[in-house]
């Protein structure tokens, strides 16, 4: 009791630690990988700027899916609706409309934040289990109703067509350049966010819905602006990995298998944490390397590996790793650190 | 006069919809888990049938005396093998996320098995006998059956929840475990008996859909989907709901079909999302989704 007023009174004893070593250090190999990464183009064989095109691609759709279910506790089914109307956002606005390709890809992510808001409105209305599958039936409608859209190709789908007025490996640069920017995006986005009111006010609903909003966090209104920006960011990687198709199909391009992928990636990585996302999509790579001989199996081995974290090691491998060295790269949460312990707190 | 048809069509089809929303709605109603597998699993007991009868030359419909109980089995397995695990503690996530799993498993692992192949079930002249009506509408017998049979497999619940010991069981879990455990209740077991009775009704439905058309190991999903709309049309936590639920859907679905063929599906989604819209408790339901 006298501790607590001493420090009110006099210098603070103690002291909110919002980094740490592993942060600091992992701030600065970031920036240095971000760096080398940039400059891809010039030191990278064309064939794996297109691998790493689909790792961006895909880092930005986990990261973002962890932010839904992770953090939000919204666990999504229908997150492919956005990957497929940014890819059928960025077909119309840049080849029906005529405009620029990549100002496209941008608008196509609006459109999807967009179309996030009557959706959320409706799957909102749904918890739990049946919120995953009302949102899947949503992601459906999406599918049906632009197979039905005889001007966006219908079920057969069409071709980017705006991509052939760029030279081959200018576009192929400029996509992967977008795909890095998204895929970092992402993770910078989903950091900032945690590590101001928006993260507190989602620890404090994950932790107890009910006395988070009798102490004023608005519960709703945060777990909408969490879909949003998820919708905006899906809509986004949709609209780039598109970008390097250019074959668009509502059938792939709506398909529950992109859910699929970033479930797996975040599962295996370590949901709830901002590093999991990005070793998931390392592991779920390496992998897909390794295995694709294997056809369905591959497949199979997926799902059981997924379901086998959940049971057994719920916050993945990154979880393992940092029970073991108390590593944190992105560090979000608030530590207090005392500055006197010799007081005998 | 062709819609009043359509309407009697849309309604034997919805008999089937309530057969594959029973099980789904029991689950949740007694543990509050929605298995994301539900469709998969009729799935599976589509095909178990489809290879007894190529082993065994015998009509499908007497595969249901094997495949039913078999079934059970693995409900029961199922759930106290790993789902009772997934359900400890409050969060939602893991059921959701080792059901979506499991889904894949299924999925891929038939795939493997019997091939992309579609197949079907031939139950004989049951199959195109009908009853004719009038020269614009005529009732098939399968279709007919099918309807009586959901409604018969609702009305046993429904029987066995209101006055069996199990049923009381099931429904003191669902409305306090914690308390229902003190009570000398093992829930373990309870919700493993629930599963058991959801993936006989589940396998009833695989059966019934088989017969009446194709499959492949990639439609579960939309058969979970189906069922899922079912349920919430119909109201969480109404039994004879599920029943009302189906029936709408189907009719939707037919009404649908006839304005444009790409629209089945998609009215009876629309009639999903308006009843979400305007009156989230159901057509017969008492509670909001929880």
């Amino acid at each position: 009791m006298s501790a607590t007023r001493e420090a009110a009174v006099a210098a603070p004893a103690l002291r909110v630690q919002r980094a740490t070593l592993a942060s600091r250090v992992g701030l600065i190999l970031g920036l240095l990988a971000v760096a080398l990464l940039a400059a891809g183009p010039l030191w990278v064989l064309d064939s794996v700027l297109r691998t790493l095109i689909s790792f961006f691609t895909l880092l930005a759709l986990a990261t973002m899916w962890n932010l839904l279910a992770g953090y939000a506790g919204l666990v999504s089914i229908g997150q492919q609706a956005y990957v497929g109307l940014g890819a059928y956002g960025l077909l119309f606005f840049a080849d029906t409309l005529g405009l620029n390709l990549f100002l496209s890809v941008l608008i196509a992510g609006l459109v999807g934040a967009l179309v996030a808001i009557p959706t959320a409105a409706l799957a909102f209305r749904l918890r739990g289990g049946y919120f995953a599958i009302g949102t899947w039936v949503i992601a459906e409608v999406y599918r049906l109703v632009v197979s039905n859209v005889s001007q966006l190709g219908g079920g057969s789908g069409l071709t980017l067509r705006a991509a052939s007025e760029y030279d081959r490996t200018a576009r192929l640069f400029a996509t992967y350049e977008l795909a890095l920017a998204v895929g970092v995006g992402a993770v910078v986005v989903a950091y900032v966010l945690l590590r101001r009111r928006l993260g507190l006010a989602l620890t404090a609903i994950r932790d107890a819905e009910a006395s988070a909003q009798s102490l004023g966090v608005h519960v709703f209104r945060t777990k909408f602006l969490v879909y949003l920006v998820a919708a905006f960011g899906c809509s986004l990687a949709g609209a780039v990995i598109y970008l390097n198709l250019l074959r668009v199909q509502p059938e792939a391009a709506f398909s529950v298998n992109w859910t699929a992928f970033m479930i797996f990636i975040v599962v295996i990585g370590g949901v709830g944490t901002i590093e999991g996302p990005i070793i998931g999509t390392i592991v779920f790579f390496v992998l897909q390397e390794t295995l694709s001989g294997y056809g369905a199996w591959y497949l199979v081995l997926l799902g059981a590996v997924a379901v086998l974290v959940t049971l057994l090691a719920r916050r993945g491998l990154w979880g393992l790793v940092a029970d073991r060295t108390g590593w944190s790269l992105f560090p979000v949460q608030r530590r207090l650190q005392d500055l006197h312990p010799s007081e005998g707190r | 006069m062709t819609w009043v048809n359509d309407v009697v069509q849309g309604l034997l089809l919805g008999g089937l919809y309530a057969l594959f929303a029973t099980g789904l709605s029991l689950m949740f109603g007694v543990m509050r888990l929605v298995n994301l597998a539900h469709g998969d699993l009729s799935i599976v007991a589509a095909f178990v049938a489809l290879a007894i009868v190529d082993a065994v030359p015998v009509n499908p419909l007497w595969t249901l005396l094997v495949v039913v109980p078999l079934m059970f089995g693995v409900g029961y397995l199922l759930q106290r093998g790993m789902l009772n695990f997934a359900l400890r503690g409050a969060d939602p996530l893991p059921p959701v996320l080792v059901t979506f799993g499991l889904s894949i498993i299924i999925q891929n692992l038939l795939l493997e098995v019997f091939s992309a192949d579609s197949q079907g079930l031939d139950a004989g002249r049951i199959e195109d006998a009908s009853i004719r009506i009038s020269d614009r509408l005529a009732v098939g017998w399968f279709p007919l059956l099918t309807l009586v049979v959901g409604i018969a497999v609702l009305a046993g619940l429904q029987l066995v929840i209101s006055r069996t010991r199990l049923g009381r069981a099931f429904r003191a879990t669902s409305d306090d475990q914690e308390t229902a455990r003190l009570m000398g209740i093992d829930d373990r077991n309870v919700y493993a008996v629930a599963t058991g009775i959801a993936l006989a009704t589940v396998a009833v439905a695989g059966i019934f859909l088989g017969i009446r058309t194709t499959f492949t190991p990639s439609v579960g999903p939309t058969r979970l989907i189906f069922a899922f709309e079912a349920v919430v049309i119909g109201g969480l936590g109404s039994i004879w709901g599920t029943l009302a639920g189906g029936l709408v859907l189907g009719v939707a679905q037919t009404l649908g079909a006839q304005i444009s063929p790409g629209w089945g599906v998609l009215a009876g989604h629309l009639v999903f999302l308006a009843v979400l819209a305007f009156r989230p408790t159901g057509l017969l339901g008492r509670t909001v989704p929880a």
